[in-house]
């Protein structure tokens, strides 16, 4: 009890000599700030992205690639070869045939929004199973698509993120003058960043000499696949690559999000180690002007445990400070804010920063531990200094 | 037969720095008896801080013995060396050491804050200490608001609050003006003849050690005369 008594009353001491130290206390809490403000940035990035990327997928549809490929921009798929596709075992037929749909991606040159600086959209040609495919994908604003008409669909997020999808709007693509009859949903999943019109139109003025790019296929049930994948590969007449839907997008997302996590941390570990040097600094100037205080504490008799815990106690309170901060920035500026970035596969894909509690946890325990290295090597040679020494104040 | 408080044995003391080894106090006897109000002089580097922090416990010697009441200090270890001290010496500094942001109450509370007094009994003790030094009105100032004569006696009612029976004192009076020294000096023969507290107070200054009822005068690390004083 009595020596809690101690550690209490001189930790409150110091605390509340704080004010008087305002400016180097400050050095402390504004470098932690950063650091947490931008770890928690990059790190909610990574999140955003994940989560974009995770919704997409259903077991039982398939990508189907040429063989060789692993993205859809640099595969090809003839009009012959998707017939084979679409017969083959344990696709799902309903009333209009084999549930395969033939689909074209591309990229479309076309503003931002905000500025003028082109940027790159998917441009998706899809038939009319593509939406008995995609089944997720809801009408959110203006009317589906009419094949045979130069008409165009936009994902809510490219519609957000570039100028002049506006229902109603006409709008040149890849030397297309499309109208822009709605806007589509699919329930925050990557295909919202693209746009999507008229397979058969876009592939006609696009010089390939018809076919597509590659098919989605969905099966009577994920456990198909094997046998899917089976009559494919078993076909002389084709050379083809099929990847489960979830696999695709979660190794596309993997990639993606891995780069961010690394990038995140590399930058983060850079700056702790910076924060680390203005803790010390600070934490050694707290204990240095106050040598001859904490001197005269021990000199009337009190133990090192005091002094130490006072001053990582301090440190800590800084250190959480200026956590709390950076996390109230990242929150403030990035949740929520939308970012698109270029990936091989997805040219531009829209996500959300999502800086959830749990990011903001882990870049409070980030800064906890800046805190606590900042101080406990200031404050154990202050409580190892001989108290002597310490006095004559050198 | 003179009762002795405190008992120096052959003590010497060298500080290291580095490779250097630096003497200070070399097989130095002292006796000091209890009820004294001794003043210790030499000159600058002469090694009265070093032997005044022997004598509070605040460091050991190389060699020899020191023995305080019943107690070999020099063979405490530095956490029973610390409690020791909490107990049995009161200090007094030449620059009062106040800690800045306490008022003068709590400055003088923060000793019994090693006991296992009440809140309400410590802030009792600390106002009766306030007002053997004659700052019953100054009890809720803080340091920045008092003169250099007034800290020190905040410093003196620290030192006193946990009634200690030794009083170490450094060049208590070396910043303050004459008259205001030889206020405090008074205040620190008061506390030698009605409260009983033996005194070591080391000083440069003849007039201070005229206060004190003996004088010792070290150079290089020894004692080299002993004078009678009034
Ligand atoms: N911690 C230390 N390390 C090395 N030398 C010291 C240390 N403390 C004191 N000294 C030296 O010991 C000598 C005596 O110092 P001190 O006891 O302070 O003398 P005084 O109080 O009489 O001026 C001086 O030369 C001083 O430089
Ligand atoms: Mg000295």
């Amino acid at each position: 009890m009595n020596a809690l008594n101690q550690i209490f009353a001189i930790t409150l001491m110091n605390l509340r000599s704080l004010p008087a130290r305002f400016g180097s206390s400050m050095v402390i809490v504004v470098g932690i700030a950063g650091v947490v403000a931008v770890l928690i940035a990059l790190l909610s990035m990574a999140k955003g992205f994940e989560a974009t990327l995770k919704g997409v997928g259903d077991p039982s549809r398939v990508v189907v690639l040429r063989g060789g490929s692993t993205d859809e921009m640099s595969s090809g798929i003839s009009n012959q070869q998707a017939r084979l596709i679409e017969n083959k075992p344990g696709v799902m037929r309903s009333e209009s045939g084999s549930l395969a749909a033939g689909e074209t991606y591309v990229i479309a040159d076309i503003p931002k929004r905000g500025n003028d600086s082109p940027a790159n959209m998917p441009l998706r040609g899809v038939e009319a199973k593509s939406f008995e495919v995609r089944d997720e994908v809801t009408i959110v604003s203006g009317r589906a698509l009419e094949f045979g008409r130069y008409e165009l669909i936009a994902g809510v997020k490219a519609a957000n993120q570039f100028q002049g999808l506006d229902v109603g709007n006409h709008i040149p693509l890849r030397g297309v003058d499309w109208e822009v009859v709605g806007l589509f949903s699919t329930g925050g999943t990557i295909h919202e960043s693209e746009a999507w019109v008229d397979n058969s139109l876009l592939v006609a003025n696009l010089n390939r000499g018809g076919g597509y790019t590659s098919m989605v296929v969905k099966l009577e049930s994920p456990l198909d696949f094997d046998q899917f994948e089976q009559a494919l590969e078993n076909d002389p007449q084709l050379e083809s690559n099929p990847i489960r839907e979830t696999t695709y997008y979660s190794e596309q997302s993997v990639q993606m999000t891995s780069l961010i996590e690394t990038f995140g941390y590399g930058v983060g570990v850079v700056m702790a180690i910076g924060a680390i040097f203005a803790a010390l600094n600070t934490m050694y100037s707290a204990v240095s002007t106050r040598g001859v205080e904490i001197a005269t504490l021990r000199a009337l008799g009190f133990g090192p445990a005091p002094v130490v815990i006072s001053v990582m106690v301090e440190a800590l309170v800084l250190a959480f400070i200026g956590g709390a901060i950076g996390a109230g920035l990242a929150y403030l500026f990035f949740n929520g804010y939308t970012a698109s970035t270029m990936g091989g596969t997805f040219s531009q894909v829209s996500f959300d920063f999502a800086v959830t509690p749990e990011l903001i946890v882990r870049g409070i325990t980030w800064s906890l531990l800046l805190g606590l290295v900042g101080g406990l090597i200031p404050s154990v040679s202050a409580a190892r200094t001989p108290v002597t020494v310490a006095l004559r104040g050198m | 037969m003179a009762d002795n408080l405190i008992k120096i044995d052959r003590v010497s003391k060298t500080y290291e720095r580095g490779e250097m080894q630096i003497p200070v106090l070399s097989e130095l006897s002292l006796d000091i008896a209890r009820g004294e109000f001794l003043a210790l002089m030499g000159p600058s580097g002469s090694g009265k801080t070093t032997l005044l922090n022997l004598i509070g416990g605040l460091d050991k010697p190389t060699s020899g013995a020191i023995t305080v009441g019943s107690e070999r200090i020099d063979q405490l270890s530095q956490s029973a060396l610390a409690k020791w001290r909490s107990r049995n010496v009161g200090f007094v500094f030449q620059f009062y050491n106040l800690l800045p942001v306490l008022t003068a109450q709590k400055n003088v509370e923060l000793p019994l804050l090693l006991t296992s007094l009440s809140g309400s009994e410590r802030r009792k003790r600390a106002l009766a200490a306030l007002a053997i030094v004659g700052l019953s009105d100054r009890a809720g100032h803080r340091p920045n608001e008092l003169s250099g004569g007034q800290e020190q006696r905040v410093a003196i009612a620290r030192a006193i609050v946990s009634d200690p029976t030794l009083l170490v004192c450094d060049e208590p009076t070396g910043d303050l003006d004459r008259a205001t020294a030889d206020e405090i000096l008074d205040l620190l023969r008061l506390l030698n003849s009605e409260h009983g507290k033996t005194i070591v107070m080391v000083t440069h200054d003849p007039k201070a050690a005229d206060h004190a009822n003996h004088s010792l005068h070290l150079d290089k690390g020894k004692l080299v005369s002993e004078d009678a004083a009034a």
